[in-house]
C-alpha cells in the first residue's frame, strides 16, 4: 500500500485519537467526582456540596460536549480511513464498539440531560441518580471499548479463513489476555488524572484567597485519593507491563530500548536510541534493572529488538521516551500524593505555599501521563494493527494521499480553534467559582418547574450587563 | 437463518438511520433556523427547546455508523472511504455544532461567533448528509470488495440536490418542532417559516422522486413494473395526503399535528428510498447478504441488541416526559 497514504492515514487517526482521549479521560474522573458530591449532598443535606456539585457539571458539560463530537469523528474514522482493518477484522472487533454505543453511550448521552438540567426539575434523589448512572456509563464505555483495543493488542478466540477474521468464542475475545490490566491501568488514570485537576482548582483558590472552604474541601479530596491511587497505579502497570512481556515482547524491548536478547537488560534511564545501529547512544543505564524489573532475576533474559527482522519491529523512539514520561509524571504524582498527606497529618497543608503553589499549575500532568501511555501502548504495537494478524500498512482505506492529507489540515485546523476555546471557556468557570444566585425555592420534596426566577446560573449577572 | 440475520439486520440499521434523521433532523433543523431568528433571546430559547435532548439525539448517527460496522462491514469499508470528503465535512461540522451548545452560554464577547457555528455546523452537516445520500443513490464503484472510484464520485447535481432538499427537510422538521415546544414569539415566527417550508420540501420530494427513475433504470424498473406498481403506489398516494393534512394542520396553527406530520412526511419519504434501493447496501453492486458480517457476530450482537433498544426507547422517552411542555422566553435549563 502507498507509503505515504499510510503515513498520513496514521497521522490523521493519531492526531484525533490524542485529542479525543483528554476527554473520556476527564469525564470518567470527573462523573464519578460529581456523583460523590451528589451523594454527599443527599446526606448531609448541605447545600455546600450542591453547589460544589453544580459547580463541575458545568465544567464536565463542556469537556463533555468537546468529548461525544470528537468521538464521532472515531466511530466513523474506522471505516473513513482505516476500511481494510474494518473489513478484515469487523467480524470480530466490531461488536464492543457496537455494544458501546448500546450500553454505555445513550446511556450516558440521555442521564447526561438530566444531569447537567434536571437540578429544578426533578426530585434529588432522581438526579443523584442520573449523576451515578452518567458515572457508570463511562465506566461501561471503557469497558467495551478498552477490550476492543485490548484484542487488537492481544488477538484470541477468533481464525483467520480466506483473509478475513472470524470469531470462534465470545468470551475469549472479549476477556483477551491483555484486557484486564489495560482497563485497570486506563480506569485508574482516569481518575488520578481528575483528582489531579481538582486538586490544582482547590490549590488555585486557596492561593487566590477565594472560595475557600470549597478550595479545602477539593485539596482534601484529591489528596486522599491520590495517595492511594498513584501507588496503586504503579503496581498496575507492573502487572500490565509483565503481561505485555508476556504477549507483546517487542512492544516491551522498545519500551526498554533493549537490542540483544542473549544479555540481561540494564534500565535504560535516558538514551538515544538507534535503529542503524541498533545501539543506544548517550546512555544512562542502572545494570541488569530491566532484567529484575522485568524477569525478577539478575541475569534474566527477555527478547530484544534484534530477535526480529527490521521490518517486523516497532519504532523505538516513541514508546522509549513516551514510556519515560509517562513513569516520570506517575513517580511524582505519587510523591505529590504522599507529600499532600503528610502536610495534612501534621495540620500543614493549607499554609503550605510552597506545595500548593506549583500543584495549581500542574493541572494537566496527568492528561500528558495518559497520552504518553497511548503512544507506547500503539506505536509499541506496530508494524501491527492487530499484533500478529493484520499489518497497519495493509490496514488503510483506498484513498488518496493527499485527499486525507487535506482532511488532516482541516482536523487540525478546527480542533485546534474548538479545543483552544473550550480550555478558555473551563477557566473562566473555574475563575467564576462555585456560586449561586438564587436558592431553589422547595428542598428535597417535589422540584418546581424551573422559571426564570429560580434559575440558578453564573451568566445571569453578565448577561443582564450585556444586555 | 442466514438469509433471515441480514434482513433482521438490514431493519435495525435502517431503523437507527431513520430514529438518526427524525431526532436529529429537528436539532439541526433549528440550528438552520437560527439566522431567521429575531434577537438573541429568541435563539437562546430556540436552543434550549433541546438543550437536554441533542446528545442522545445525536447518538443515534453513531448507531447507525458502528450497527453498520458490525452487521455490514463490507459495506461500511465501502461507503466511508467512497463519500469520504462528505462524512468528513459533515463530521467536522457536528463538531461546531456540538461544542455551540455549550460555548455558547459561556462565551460573553464571542457569542456571535458560536451563534455563527450552531447555525453553520448545522446547515453544513444537513447538507453533507443529503450529499451523502444522493451519493449512494447515485452508486459506488467497487472493486474486489473494495471501493475504487475517486473522491469526488459523489459530486454531482444529484447529490447538490440532495443536500439543499435534506436542509429544506431538516428545516421544517425544526420550524414544526418548535411550534410544538416554544411559546410567544418564536412560535409564531415559526409556524410562518413551517408555511414556507412544507411546499418547499414537497417540491424537492417531487423533483427527486421524478430523478430517481428517470436517471437510475434500476429504480425506474423497481417502480413501474409489472405487479410492483400495485405494491407500492400507495406510497405517493400516502405522502400527498400526509403533505395536505400537514398543510391543513399549519393553517389551523394546531401546536403538536404538524411536528408528526412533518416526521410522517419524512418517513415516506425513506421509505420510498428503501423501496428504490432494496436490497443492495452498496448500490448497485453489494446486496446485504454480500456486506453482511459471519452469522455469529450478527447473532451475537443481534442478542444485545433485541434487549437494550427498547431499554434506550424507555429512558428516551423518560427524558423527553420530564422535560415536556413548552419553553417561553427567558425560560431555559442552563
Amino acid at each position: 500500500m502507498d507509503h505515504d497514504l499510510v503515513l498520513v492515514s496514521r497521522l490523521q487517526f493519531a492526531f484525533t485519537i490524542i485529542f479525543h482521549i483528554i476527554f473520556p479521560t476527564f469525564t470518567i474522573g470527573l462523573s464519578a467526582y460529581i456523583a460523590t458530591l451528589c451523594v454527599m449532598w443527599m446526606r448531609t443535606g448541605r447545600q455546600f456540596y450542591r453547589l460544589l456539585a453544580r459547580f463541575w457539571t458545568r465544567i464536565f458539560a463542556v469537556s463533555f460536549a468537546m468529548g461525544v463530537v470528537s468521538g464521532i469523528v472515531l466511530s466513523y474514522q474506522f471505516g473513513t480511513n482505516w476500511s481494510r482493518f474494518s473489513a478484515v477484522l469487523g467480524n470480530v472487533v466490531g461488536p464492543m464498539i457496537g455494544y458501546e454505543v448500546l450500553i454505555a453511550f445513550f446511556l450516558e448521552a440521555t442521564f447526561l440531560g438530566l444531569l447537567l438540567f434536571g437540578w429544578d426539575r426533578v426530585p434529588p434523589w432522581l438526579h443523584t441518580f442520573s449523576a451515578i448512572v452518567v458515572a457508570f456509563g463511562t465506566l461501561l464505555s471503557s469497558f467495551t471499548i478498552l477490550s476492543a483495543n485490548s484484542w487488537m493488542q492481544t488477538p484470541a478466540g477468533f481464525e483467520m479463513r480466506d483473509g478475513v477474521a472470524y470469531p470462534l468464542d465470545w468470551l475469549a475475545i472479549v476477556f483477551n489476555p491483555s484486557f484486564p490490566y489495560r482497563l485497570a491501568h486506563m480506569v485508574t488514570a482516569s481518575y488520578l488524572t481528575t483528582a489531579f485537576v481538582v486538586l490544582a482548582v482547590g490549590a488555585r483558590y486557596l492561593l487566590a484567597g477565594t472560595h475557600l472552604e470549597h478550595g479545602r474541601t477539593m485539596v482534601r479530596m484529591a489528596i486522599g485519593f491520590a495517595t492511594i491511587a498513584a501507588p496503586l497505579q504503579l503496581v498496575i502497570g507492573d502487572q500490565h507491563g509483565l503481561n505485555t512481556l508476556e504477549y507483546q515482547p517487542l512492544k516491551i524491548a522498545a519500551i526498554e530500548a533493549h537490542w540483544d536478547g542473549d544479555r540481561p537488560g540494564d534500565l535504560v534511564l535516558f538514551a538515544w536510541p538507534d535503529e542503524t545501529s541498533e545501539t543506544n547512544s548517550f546512555a544512562l543505564t542502572i545494570p541488569n534493572g530491566a532484567s529484575l524489573i522485568l524477569t525478577h532475576r539478575w541475569n534474566g533474559l527477555f527478547p530484544g529488538l534484534k530477535s526480529v527482522a527490521p521490518g517486523d519491529r516497532p519504532p523505538v523512539a516513541p514508546p522509549f521516551f513516551a514510556f519515560r514520561i509517562m513513569v516520570g509524571i506517575g513517580l511524582l504524582m505519587i510523591l505529590a500524593g504522599l507529600t499532600g498527606a503528610w502536610l495534612w497529618w501534621r495540620g500543614r497543608l493549607f499554609g503550605a505555599r510552597w506545595y500548593l503553589w506549583p500543584l495549581q499549575y500542574t493541572w494537566w500532568t496527568g492528561f500528558v501521563a495518559v497520552i504518553s501511555g497511548w503512544i507506547v501502548t500503539e506505536t509499541g504495537r506496530q508494524p501491527w494493527i492487530a499484533y500478529g494478524v493484520l499489518r497497519t500498512a495493509d490496514a488503510a482505506s483506498p484513498l488518496a494521499a493527499h485527499t486525507v492529507t487535506a482532511t488532516l489540515v482541516l482536523f487540525v485546523l478546527v480542533y485546534g480553534i474548538v479545543f483552544a476555546m473550550g480550555i478558555y471557556y473551563i477557566n473562566r468557570l473555574i475563575v467564576r467559582g462555585p456560586q449561586d444566585f438564587s436558592m431553589p425555592s422547595s428542598g428535597a420534596g417535589t422540584a418546581p418547574r424551573l422559571t426564570f426566577s429560580n434559575r440558578d446560573d453564573g451568566h445571569d449577572v453578565l448577561a443582564g450587563a450585556r444586555q | 437463518m442466514e438469509a433471515y440475520l441480514p434482513v433482521i439486520w438490514a431493519g435495525i440499521i435502517g431503523f437507527a438511520v431513520a430514529m438518526y434523521v427524525i431526532l436529529d433532523g429537528f436539532d439541526l433543523g433549528i440550528g438552520i433556523l437560527f439566522p431567521f431568528a429575531a434577537t438573541d433571546s429568541e435563539r437562546d430559547q430556540m436552543m434550549n427547546s433541546v438543550a437536554p435532548f441533542w446528545d442522545g439525539n445525536e447518538t443515534w448517527l453513531v448507531l447507525g455508523g458502528a450497527g453498520m460496522m458490525v452487521a455490514f462491514p463490507l459495506a461500511y469499508s465501502v461507503i466511508l472511504p467512497a463519500l469520504y470528503l462528505p462524512v468528513i465535512v459533515m463530521l467536522l461540522a457536528l463538531v461546531f455544532r456540538g461544542v455551540a451548545f455549550e460555548f455558547r452560554w459561556i462565551a460573553l464577547t464571542s457569542k456571535r461567533y458560536w451563534t455563527f457555528a450552531f447555525a453553520g455546523g448545522s446547515a453544513v452537516a444537513a447538507f453533507c448528509q443529503g450529499l451523502i445520500l444522493g451519493g449512494l443513490i447515485q452508486g459506488v464503484k467497487v472493486e474486489n470488495g473494495a471501493f475504487a472510484g475517486g473522491p469526488f464520485d459523489w459530486a454531482t447535481p444529484f447529490a447538490v440536490l440532495c443536500g439543499l432538499g435534506l436542509i429544506t427537510g431538516y428545516a421544517l422538521l425544526g420550524a414544526t418542532w418548535l411550534i410544538m415546544k416554544a411559546g410567544g414569539s418564536v412560535a409564531k415566527r415559526s409556524m410562518a417559516e413551517a408555511r414556507v417550508l412544507l411546499p418547499a420540501v414537497i417540491v424537492f420530494m417531487i423533483i427527486v422522486s421524478a430523478w430517481t427513475p428517470l436517471a437510475f433504470e434500476r429504480v425506474a424498473l423497481r417502480w413501474f413494473s409489472l405487479p410492483n406498481i400495485l405494491f407500492f403506489w400507495w406510497v405517493p398516494a400516502a405522502t400527498a395526503l400526509v403533505a395536505f393534512a400537514a398543510w391543513r394542520a399549519l393553517n389551523a396553527e394546531h401546536s403538536m399535528l404538524p411536528f408528526f406530520a412533518a416526521v410522517g412526511l419524512f418517513l415516506l419519504g425513506y421509505l420510498g428510498i428503501l423501496i428504490s434501493n432494496f436490497p443492495y447496501l452498496v448500490p448497485p453492486s453489494l446486496t446485504i447478504w454480500q456486506a453482511a458480517a459471519a452469522p455469529p457476530t450478527q447473532v451475537f450482537m443481534l442478542m444485545g441488541t433485541l434487549v437494550m433498544l427498547p431499554i434506550i426507547l424507555g429512558y428516551t422517552i423518560f427524558i423527553y416526559w420530564i422535560f415536556g411542555g413548552t419553553l417561553n422566553e427567558g425560560e431555559g435549563y442552563h
